[in-house]
């Protein structure tokens, strides 16, 4: 049952919403695990997974995003080169040092090469537990990708109904899907109130508040959320000067919590970001009646983020996802934040910025490594680029 | 900012080259000349990647193939790739992503020359086979947005399971009958014609099993061929726009014959200072080549009397010598399980048991491996691949770095330092044998 948070401030939401975030030993979902017998936890890295199904077999995914700026990679470096980004060598160092040693399966999504190969690494290294490449289709009919991906789908299902040792029913995986709306519409109102009141519910909250639902469990993060936008909207907070700007490319390497306080620091309000997307990865309410896999897929196909790790069939469309976050979120700029070597994101940046030139949105760039510590040079160039919406824009 | 420093040395030595060679050489340069014509003799062109190349399915509308990797593999013999690059780079591409796609945009920026100096033709339609390798989804996403031309995704799972399933080749069947077909049937005016495509995919095993025969001669000691160096020569025409033809054919005919022209008189590779001296040491190397520095990077195994009896690279447009042959009796499928099964498609441990067999089939010293600063899909994983094989084998194995295109990561004294270390390590390895017997 998930404890009642009503009645508590925003600090507090957010405190314990911080207290997640930097527990590197996973210490909830340990209990969690712990509190009956016969629970399994099942980890998935960005950028999408269907949660459902781990939560239909009565298991808990937790999400693994890599280790942060406050785990010191030790092992994790002599597993990769110099120009590979941080995230799977801090996601190796969480294995090797015991840190996932509760996790009984680990999806690695189609992303990119990186995080492909590493699903092949973890089998080797962690033969016992469940890994597992979870394919995704780059063909979006429902003959065709539709098909191949509802078979993906029950491939998951079947698998993770062995480990719990029995099938996993379409009654459970309905009731799931009905959770993770609601979780889903209760993140998409949190987004929607940031972009309406962003001095409100700054860009750092709203992300911890977030990313706490990777390592809850569902009915426990939704309590979360609705406790956090009832305090938030209830507590009145001084509205800075700041210009709107839609963050993109965190996608997968999460940027240090000090980046995103640099932002507002530095006079951007974030509207609206592609940070955590496995929790808003499905736009709308996935239907609870009728073949539940195939609802699942029909909403992947249909009504999903666009991000660069998918193909985007239409040259017509291309980019466009964001030139309507900016517009939905009422932005005046963005902001290109990349992991160092994180080839979705930075191939993807330049088709973008054409898009974004052709629609007179001003941007601008950077990269950074998820333990990145120098804040300086961002804040200036964030700073900057703020000033410059606020001297030029609509000029 | 970086500047690409070329030093001026005298011209070098004419390299020397086998009779294959020269003939692979030409087959090359005549498919440029067909391709660069295109505007004149209304031929309609293709571009697609290595691997996933769907050559026969090509040729049965009459397309020609352009294979931007091979292009950028042309720059980077040439030293052309590394301006591509900083031209690339210059308009806003960043300095940490795939430098085959850098300099493949520099080289529209400047121009898009064939290597026979002529314009490369627009393509009519990007074929996106999108096998192993992410960032072949982003490379036509940006040339399309480039030639504004009709573009088609032809997805391949990733074996990540090791193993092929009937979804996996369902999707792929159906994508091909009901997208790749039909737009390449659009786009060309051509109908499709199914027992083409057999007569093509019969050819194909033919060329097939006379390349094993090739890079399998590399288990002779000493081997006829440098199965890396050597080996990129052989790979050319069937992992580019030749498979399926007679052309083929005859070209891995005439290699083997060659290849066992040398085998019967005990001789060892070719290179391009002549025939290679006494094998030394036998290497199997995981990862692609540097392309800037060709020449030098293969003088530094040859002068050690070091050859390549098998690589990882020589898969990267299909893998053959495993049994798997096109086979006209199932003309989609077959299509579609050779996409699925070449090398940067299959997982880490399938990869680490390749390498560990070549090891033991071809009598290996040990495994090399070159590490290409900008190429994920083979680079990510490949130190535990190193130590992987070492402790199954109990051969050594090193690791080196260095880029396909960007003479910027070719360090020369950095690489000869390592691989004379490595010559070192094998021989105080041998010395311990030879002192425990």
């Amino acid at each position: 049952m998930a404890a009642s948070l009503n009645g508590s401030k925003t600090a507090d939401v957010v405190a314990r919403a911080q207290a997640l975030f930097e527990d590197l030993s996973f210490a909830t979902a340990r209990q969690w695990k712990a509190s009956e017998p016969g629970r399994k936890v099942v980890g998935y890295m960005p950028i999408y997974v269907p949660r459902e199904i781990i939560h239909a077999a009565g298991m808990l995914p937790l999400g693994i995003v890599g280790g942060g700026d406050q785990l010191e990679v030790i092992h994790g470096d002599a597993y990769y080169q110099s120009y590979i980004c941080r995230i799977p060598r801090s996601t190796i160092e969480l294995g090797v040092s015991g840190r996932l040693d509760f996790v009984d399966g680990m999806l690695f999504p189609s992303i990119c090469d990186v995080i492909r190969n590493l699903s092949g690494m973890w089998k080797l290294m962690f033969p016992h537990v469940y890994s597992h490449y979870f394919d995704v289709p780059q063909n979006y009919r429902d003959d065709i990708g539709g098909n191949f991906y509802i078979n993906e789908l029950a491939e998951l299902r079947h698998d993770l109904g062995e480990i719990r040792g029995n099938p996993i029913t379409d009654d459970e995986l309905r009731h799931s899907i009905a959770v993770y709306n609601e979780n889903r519409r209760l993140v998409r109102d949190l987004y929607t109130f940031r972009a309406e009141r962003p001095w409100q519910a700054p860009a750092a909250e709203v992300y911890l508040v977030v990313r706490a639902g990777l390592v809850l469990p569902v009915e426990e993060h939704s309590v979360m959320l609705r406790d956090y936008l009832a305090t938030a909207r209830a507590e009145e907070r001084p509205m800075r000067d700041n210009c709107r700007i839609v963050l993109t490319g965190a996608f997968c390497e999460q940027p240090p919590l000090n980046l995103i306080k640099s932002l507002e620091l530095s006079g951007c309000y974030v509207v609206d970001d592609d940070l955590l997307l496995v929790t808003r990865w499905l736009t709308g309410d996935v239907p609870t009646d009728g073949d539940p896999l195939k609802n699942l897929s029909l909403a992947f196909l249909h009504h999903s983020e666009s991000t660069a790790a998918k193909y985007e069939p239409s040259q017509k469309e291309k980019g466009l996802y964001l030139v309507r976050a900016v517009k939905r979120s009422a932005a005046e700029g963005v902001i290109f934040a990349a992991p160092s070597f994180c080839d979705p994101a930075l191939l993807e940046r330049p088709m973008l910025q054409h898009v974004l030139k052709d629609a007179g949105i001003p941007y601008i760039a950077f990269k950074y490594a998820e333990n990145s510590g120098q804040m300086q040079p961002i804040r200036e160039q964030a700073g900057t680029f703020a000033d410059s919406i606020k001297l030029w824009s609509g000029a | 900012m970086t500047t690409i420093v070329t030093s001026k040395k005298a011209p070098a030595k004419e390299a020397e080259k086998d009779a294959s060679m020269v003939k692979q050489k030409e087959m090359m340069a005549a498919h440029y000349e067909r391709l660069t014509s295109a505007p004149e003799t209304g031929d309609k062109v293709v571009a697609t990647f290595v691997p996933g190349n769907l050559n026969e399915l090509i040729m049965c509308f009459d397309l020609l193939n352009n294979l931007p990797e091979v292009n950028a593999i042309q720059n980077g013999l040439r030293r052309l790739s590394g301006s591509y690059v900083l031209e690339a780079e210059k308009i806003g591409h960043s300095e940490d992503v795939c430098t085959y796609v850098k300099s493949d945009i520099g080289m529209m920026a400047k121009g898009n020359l064939a290597p026979n100096g002529k314009k490369f033709p627009n393509p009519d339609v990007l074929l996106l086979s999108y096998t192993g390798c992410f960032t072949f989804m982003k490379w036509f996403e940006l040339l399309r947005e480039q030639y504004q031309c009709e573009t088609i995704m032809l997805h391949t799972p990733y074996m990540g399971d090791g193993k092929i399933t009937k979804n996996m080749i369902d999707y792929m069947v159906k994508q091909l009958k009901e997208e790749v077909i039909p737009t390449l049937e659009r786009v060309s005016g051509v109908k499709f014609d199914i027992d083409r495509l057999r007569e093509y995919l019969k050819k194909s095993t033919k060329a097939e099993d006379d390349l094993v025969r090739v890079l399998q001669s590399a288990k002779a000691k000493p081997s006829p061929i440098d199965a890396y160096f050597g080996g990129i020569y052989y790979i050319g025409p069937i992992f580019g726009a030749f498979r399926g033809t007679d052309d083929a054919i005859d070209y891995y005919r005439f290699l083997r014959e060659e290849v066992n022209e040398r085998l019967a008189k005990g001789k060892g590779p070719v290179t391009p200072d002549g025939d290679m001296g006494k094998e030394k040491y036998r290497l199997v190397v995981e990862g692609p080549p540097n392309y800037t520095s060709f020449r030098q990077f293969w003088k530094m195994f040859y002068d050690e009397g070091a050859v390549v009896v098998a690589s990882s690279y020589t898969k990267v447009g299909g893998v053959y010598d495993f049994g798997f042959r096109h086979d006209p009796d199932k003309p989609l499928e077959t299509l579609a399980e050779y996409c699925l099964g070449v090398y940067t498609n299959r997982s880490l441990p399938m990869r680490i048991d390749m390498l560990t067999n070549y090891i033991k089939e071809y009598e290996a010293d040990g495994l090399l491996i070159n590490s290409i600063k900008s190429c994920n899909s083979f680079s990510a994983g490949q130190l535990m691949m190193m130590r992987e094989v070492e402790k199954r084998t109990g051969k050594p194995a090193a690791f080196i770095e260095s880029d396909l295109v960007d003479p910027r990561y070719f360090s020369a004294a950095n690489i000869k330092n390592r691989l004379e270390s490595y010559f070192q390590m094998i021989e105080q390895k041998r010395a311990g044998v030879s002192a425990a017997a």
